[in-house]
């Protein structure tokens, strides 16, 4: 779990330029980590590349926040 | 190949991010010389596009919403101001609803249809009319299409019908513009990751039957598709026009599954018909 946390962390980190301390688990990637729409859907493709797994778009949809991507990652794998 | 395309300037339209075919092409063309101008639409792409056209050497980077024509004038208006002639544009353009690039093909709608052929069909027409009036010297003008045009490919669906069309117009703009050295070319690429590929449904299914059956038995990379571009729009292809070009590791030449490729849900994983 903690290993997908911090893979999932410099994701996003490098992908918004955020930094670290920012990158919490209620922590909103649209309205805590300045995302634009199209950042939501190249995190989410940078995660199904780093992670080896498909994310539909429905499942997509449910990922807001930080919490969230580890959350729905953990448990595709 | 440095200085293939020395001395010569080109407008790319599409760009989005780095895993753009868009990008490949920029990249393979800027690397033989070539002088790049780009489009982008909405602030969105501007912030990535900039930063990208910059490191191809570019600060000519111009707003253009292709379904209004006078966004494309405008777009052509500016340019115009920057360079006194154009060799070559790059037309990597497409948009459909992504709710209707799953389920069925018949169920698509007549708002979604109509907008699908104006962004991805009708806007090449519409560039490389005015396109032509700066190509004082002869020209190329590139698009891009997939094997969805020619067979049924699934989710494809109504963005097929717009392929099949803008690969028509090929033919026909060919024709027209032939006589002022002006060639026009399409790259029918095969499956790639792109941020456009994403509205489309079970992409990564797709991507592992096209990895798995084509002949070269891999996909290809938005720098195949570059270094296809850079023939296509040099002068290495100063004798092909009207051309639908397959750069998809020969995949369109295949009959069936190969009698190697292993069953695909167990290499995907996936579970459910």
């Amino acid at each position: 779990m903690s290993d997908v946390a911090d893979r999932v962390r410099k994701i996003v980190v490098e992908h918004l330029g955020v930094e670290e301390d920012k990158v919490t688990d209620s922590a909103s990637f649209i309205d805590d980590l300045g995302a634009d729409s199209l950042d939501t859907v190249e995190l989410v493709m940078a995660f199904e590349e780093e992670f080896g797994i498909e994310i539909p778009d429905d499942a997509a949809e449910t990922i807001q926040t930080f919490g969230d991507a580890v959350k729905f990652i953990s448990e595709a794998q | 190949m440095t200085g293939l395309m020395q001395g010569k300037r080109g407008l790319v339209m599409g760009l989005a991010n780095d895993k753009s075919i868009a990008w490949g092409i920029s990249r393979a063309l800027a690397g033989a010389g070539a002088e790049l101008a780009f489009s982008y639409q909405g602030e969105a792409l501007k912030k990535r596009v900039g930063p990208l056209a910059a490191e191809v050497g570019s600060d000519i980077v111009l707003p253009c919403d292709v379904s209004d024509p006078a966004s494309i004038d405008s777009l052509f208006d500016a340019l115009a101001e920057r360079w006194d002639n154009l060799d070559f544009i790059v037309h990597a353009i497409g948009f459909s609803d992504k709710n209707e690039l799953r389920g069925r093909y018949v169920d698509t709608s007549r708002d979604n249809f109509m907008m699908t052929m104006d962004i991805s069909v009708y806007s090449f027409t519409a560039v490389v009319q005015r396109a032509e009036k700066m190509m004082n010297n002869g020209g190329a003008a590139l698009t891009l299409t997939y094997y969805g045009a020619e067979q049924v490919m699934p989710h494809y669906n109504v963005m097929g019908v717009a392929k099949a069309a803008l690969e028509a117009s090929v033919m026909y703009l060919a024709e027209d513009l032939g006589k002022d050295g002006i060639r026009v070319n399409a790259i029918s690429a095969g499956p790639i990751k792109t941020l456009a590929a994403s509205g489309i449904g079970d992409f990564r299914y797709i991507l592992k039957w096209n990895e798995l059956n084509s002949p070269l038995r891999r996909n290809v990379t938005i720098d195949d598709v570059g270094k296809s571009a850079l023939y296509l729009l040099s002068d290495l292809g100063s004798g092909v026009t009207g051309e639908v070009h397959h750069v998809d590791a020969g995949y369109h030449v295949v009959g069936m599954k190969a009698v190697d490729a292993p069953d695909i849900d167990v290499v995907t994983g996936r579970k459910d018909g």
